[in-house]
C-alpha cells in the first residue's frame, strides 16, 4: 500500500513526485493519451534524464533545455504586446517554438502573462507594452519603496493583512478599497461582528471586488490557454516540469517591498527588523512553492536570485542577510519533495563557498555569467547545474561558437552527470540558428 | 579638518556623523570645511569600494549621509562650491530599457571620483544622447542596459553618434545586465565595464586624473 504523504521522508516524496511525472494524467483524471508511442517514449526519456541529472547520476545523455523570456514570440514575428493580449496566439507561438527546438524540458508559455488582467487591476509595479513600454519590448519592473521603513512592525505583526491593506493598494490602482477592510482576525464573536463587514457596502470596496472578479475571469481565460498548451505539448512528448516559483526572503523585501536602496539602507539603519521580517517570510515562501507544486503536480520550484549577486553586498553581509533564509526556504521545499530551481542571475562567483552547503542531489541551479568551471568544482559537487550559454552568444555569436561552447560544457561540467545544457539567462532576442545549435549539440554530443 | 567626522562618515556611523555636523554648525565651524570633510570621507568610501571591502549598501548610505549633510549646510552657504572636476561624462539607459539601478550607481561613483556627470535617465533615445553630447561636450559616454534588446539600441546609439559626426569627440563605454565584450564589439563602443569601478577606471584612463 502507498504510504501517506505525511509519513514519507523527503526522498520518498521526491520519488513519488517523479513517479507522478512519469505517469501523467489527462484532464479527466485517467492516464494521459499521448499522440504517438514515440511521443510517450520521448516524454518519459526526458523526465528520466532530468531526474537523473538533478540526482547527480549520469543519464543516457546530457539533457537540454531552453528557458526563454520572450524569444518564442519574437521568433514567431509577434510583438510582445500581441503575446500578452492574444492568449491563443501566444500558446500557438510557444508550441511552434517547442516543435522547432525540441528541448527535454520547458517551462510553458506563461512568460508574457495576461496583459488585460494587469490592465484591469491597474498594475503599477511593472510597465508593459502599451503601458510605458513599446509594443515590441518586454515588460520591466518599476522598482520603488512600496513599503516604507516605518512599516516593518506592521508587516511582522500580520504579513497577510499588511499585503492586503497596504501593499496591494499601492501596486494595484484598482484595489484601493482594500485599505478600508478590517483584518479577518477580527472575526471572533457574534457581538460586534457586523461592524467589521460594513466596508463591503461602500462603493470603493465594491469597486475593488468588481475589479477582482473581472481580473479573475481574465486570469481564468488565460490559464485555460496556458493549461491547454502544456497539456498538448505533453501529449506530443515535451514535458513542462515547472511547478511554480518562490523567492529568497531578501529579494522579497529588496525587489518587491523596500527596493534596492531601501533594503540596503535598512541593513545599517534597522538590521534587526530586516532580519526579523525575513524570518517571518520563510514559512510563507516555503508555502508558496509547496502549494504551487501541489496545485500543478510539478516539483520544480523556480527561485530567481537577484540582490545577493557579486558586487551587491559583501561576503559577510551575504552570510548574514541573504543566505540563511534562502537556505531555509530551499530546505523547506526539499523536505516536501520539491526540487528548488534557483537562478544565479548575473555573476555569483564569490558566493560559491557559501551556497555549496546544500543537500546533495536535490536542487538544480541555473548559472548565468558565473565561471561555470569553478561553479562545478564547488556548488556543482552537490547540485545539478543548468546553463550557461550566454545571452550575448545566443544573440551575437555563430552556431559554431555555440556548438563549441556546449561541447566544452559537456566535456567538463558534464563529467559524471549533474549538467543540464541550456541558456544562462532568460532571453528575448537571439538568432534561432544559435538556439538550435545549443539543443542539437547537446543531443548529438551529450551521450554518456 | 575633523578626523572624527571623516571617520564617522567613512565607517558608516550615520547618527554620529549627523550629530557631529550639527554640533559643528552650532559651534560656528566653517561650513565649507565641513563639506570638505564630507568629501574626504567620500574619497575613503570610494577607495574601500574599489578595494572590495565596501559594496552597494555602503555607497547608498554614504550618498544618504552626504545629502543630509548638504541639507544641513545649505542655509549656511551662499552657494555650494563647485569642486574641481576631472572631466565630463554623459550616462543613460538606452532606448527601450527602463532599468536604472546600475546606471545610478555608476553615476554616483563617477561623481564621487570627481567627474562632472550628466545623467540622462532611462529609455534615452539615440537622438537625446546626440543632443546631450553636442550641448554638454563630454569626453566619455556611458551606455547602460539590462536587457538583450539593449544590444541593438546601444548599437543604434553609437551609430547615431557617428552619423552626427561626434564619434571622434567621445569614448563610449557599455555596461549592465547581459553586456560583455562580444556586445561591446557589436555596438561599436570602445569598452565594456563589468561594474561601477570599471566605469571609473575607464573614465580615468581616457580622461586622465
Amino acid at each position: 500500500m502507498e504510504k501517506e504523504q505525511a509519513q514519507m521522508s523527503a526522498d520518498e516524496k521526491l520519488e513519488a513526485n517523479i513517479q507522478k511525472l512519469l505517469s501523467p494524467k489527462g484532464p479527466d483524471g485517467n492516464d494521459l493519451q499521448f499522440q504517438s508511442p514515440e511521443a510517450e517514449a520521448n516524454y518519459k526519456a526526458s523526465i528520466t534524464r532530468i531526474a537523473d541529472a538533478v540526482k547527480l547520476k549520469e543519464p543516457d545523455r546530457v539533457p537540454v533545455t531552453v528557458l526563454p523570456s520572450m524569444f518564442p514570440f519574437i521568433n514567431a514575428g509577434m510583438t510582445i504586446e500581441e503575446a500578452m493580449y492574444d492568449y491563443d496566439k501566444c500558446a500557438a507561438a510557444f508550441k511552434e517554438f517547442i516543435l522547432e527546438f525540441e528541448p527535454d524540458m520547458h517551462i510553458g508559455a506563461a512568460a508574457p502573462g495576461p496583459g488585460k488582467f494587469y490592465e484591469i487591476l491597474d498594475y503599477k509595479l511593472y510597465s508593459w507594452p502599451g503601458h510605458g513600454v513599446a509594443p515590441e519590448h518586454c515588460y520591466q519592473c518599476n522598482e520603488g519603496e512600496y513599503m516604507t521603513a516605518e512599516e516593518y512592525d506592521l508587516l511582522l505583526m500580520d504579513p497577510s493583512f499588511y499585503f492586503r491593506n497596504f501593499y496591494l493598494p499601492r501596486v494595484f490602482g484598482a484595489l484601493g478599497g482594500f485599505q478600508m477592510l478590517a483584518p479577518w482576525t477580527s472575526t471572533l464573536e457574534m457581538y460586534g461582528l457586523a461592524f467589521n463587514y460594513v466596508p463591503f457596502a461602500l462603493p470603493p470596496v465594491q469597486a475593488t471586488f468588481q475589479a477582482l472578479f473581472d481580473a479573475g475571469a481574465e486570469a481564468l481565460k488565460w490559464a485555460g490557454a496556458m493549461g491547454g498548451s502544456n497539456g498538448e505539448l505533453t501529449t506530443l512528448g515535451y514535458p513542462n516540469i515547472l511547478g511554480g516559483f518562490t523567492k529568497a526572503p531578501f529579494d522579497v523585501i529588496g525587489d518587491t517591498l523596500r527596493g534596492t536602496k531601501g533594503i540596503m539602507l535598512d541593513m545599517y539603519r534597522r538590521p534587526e527588523k530586516l532580519l526579523a521580517a525575513m524570518d517571518a517570510l520563510v514559512p510563507i515562501m516555503i508555502g508558496m512553492g509547496v502549494g504551487a507544486a501541489q496545485q500543478t503536480g510539478n516539483p520544480l520550484i523556480f527561485i530567481p536570485l537577484h540582490k545577493g549577486a557579486d558586487g551587491f553586498i559583501s561576503d559577510e553581509q551575504f552570510k548574514k542577510f541573504y543566505w540563511p533564509t534562502l537556505k531555509q526556504v530551499m530546505m523547506g521545499l526539499i523536505s516536501e519533495g520539491c526540487i528548488p530551481f534557483p537562478a544565479l542571475e548575473g555573476h555569483w562567483d564569490s558566493r560559491m563557498e557559501v551556497i555549496q552547503d546544500i543537500p546533495k542531489g536535490k536542487t538544480a541551479w541555473m548559472v548565468d555569467q558565473s565561471d561555470i568551471q569553478k561553479v562545478k568544482a564547488t556548488l556543482g559537487q552537490n547540485a545539478c547545474l543548468i546553463g550557461n550559454v550566454s545571452s550575448s552568444m545566443l544573440n551575437l555569436g555563430t552556431p559554431q561558437d555555440v556548438s563549441d561552447y556546449v561541447k566544452n560544457l559537456i566535456d567538463t561540467v558534464g563529467q559524471g552527470g549533474g549538467l543540464i545544457v541550456g541558456n544562462g539567462a532568460f532571453f528575448d532576442e537571439a538568432k534561432p540558428e544559435n538556439v538550435k545549435a545549443m539543443v542539437d549539440t547537446a543531443k548529438e554530443y551529450g551521450a554518456y | 579638518m575633523s578626523e572624527q567626522l571623516v571617520n564617522a562618515i567613512a565607517d558608516m556611523r550615520e547618527e554620529e556623523a549627523l550629530k557631529l555636523v550639527k554640533e559643528m554648525v552650532e559651534g560656528d565651524s566653517d561650513p565649507l570645511e565641513i563639506l570638505d570633510d564630507a568629501r574626504k570621507a567620500m574619497d575613503v568610501v570610494g577607495k574601500r569600494y574599489e578595494e572590495g571591502t565596501y559594496f552597494l549598501p555602503e555607497l547608498m548610505l554614504a550618498g544618504e549621509m552626504l545629502n543630509q549633510i548638504t541639507d544641513i549646510l545649505k542655509p549656511k552657504l551662499a552657494e555650494l562650491p563647485e569642486a574641481e572636476r576631472l572631466g565630463k561624462v554623459v550616462v543613460g539607459t538606452v532606448a527601450g530599457d527602463i532599468h536604472d539601478i546600475g546606471k545610478n550607481i555608476v553615476t554616483f561613483m563617477l561623481d564621487v571620483n570627481g567627474f562632472d556627470v550628466l545623467d540622462l535617465g532611462v529609455d534615452v533615445s539615440p537622438q537625446k544622447f546626440v543632443e546631450a553630447i553636442g550641448d554638454f561636450q563630454p569626453q566619455v559616454v556611458g551606455l547602460s542596459g539590462f536587457l538583450t534588446l539593449a544590444f541593438d539600441t546601444m548599437k543604434e546609439t553609437v551609430d547615431a553618434i557617428t552619423a552626427a559626426g561626434l564619434r571622434d569627440n567621445v569614448k563610449i563605454m557599455v555596461g549592465g545586465g547581459q553586456m560583455d565584450d562580444q556586445v561591446k564589439v557589436h555596438t561599436g563602443a570602445d569598452a565594456y565595464g563589468r561594474d561601477a569601478m570599471a566605469a571609473v577606471k575607464l573614465a580615468k584612463d581616457w580622461i586622465g586624473g
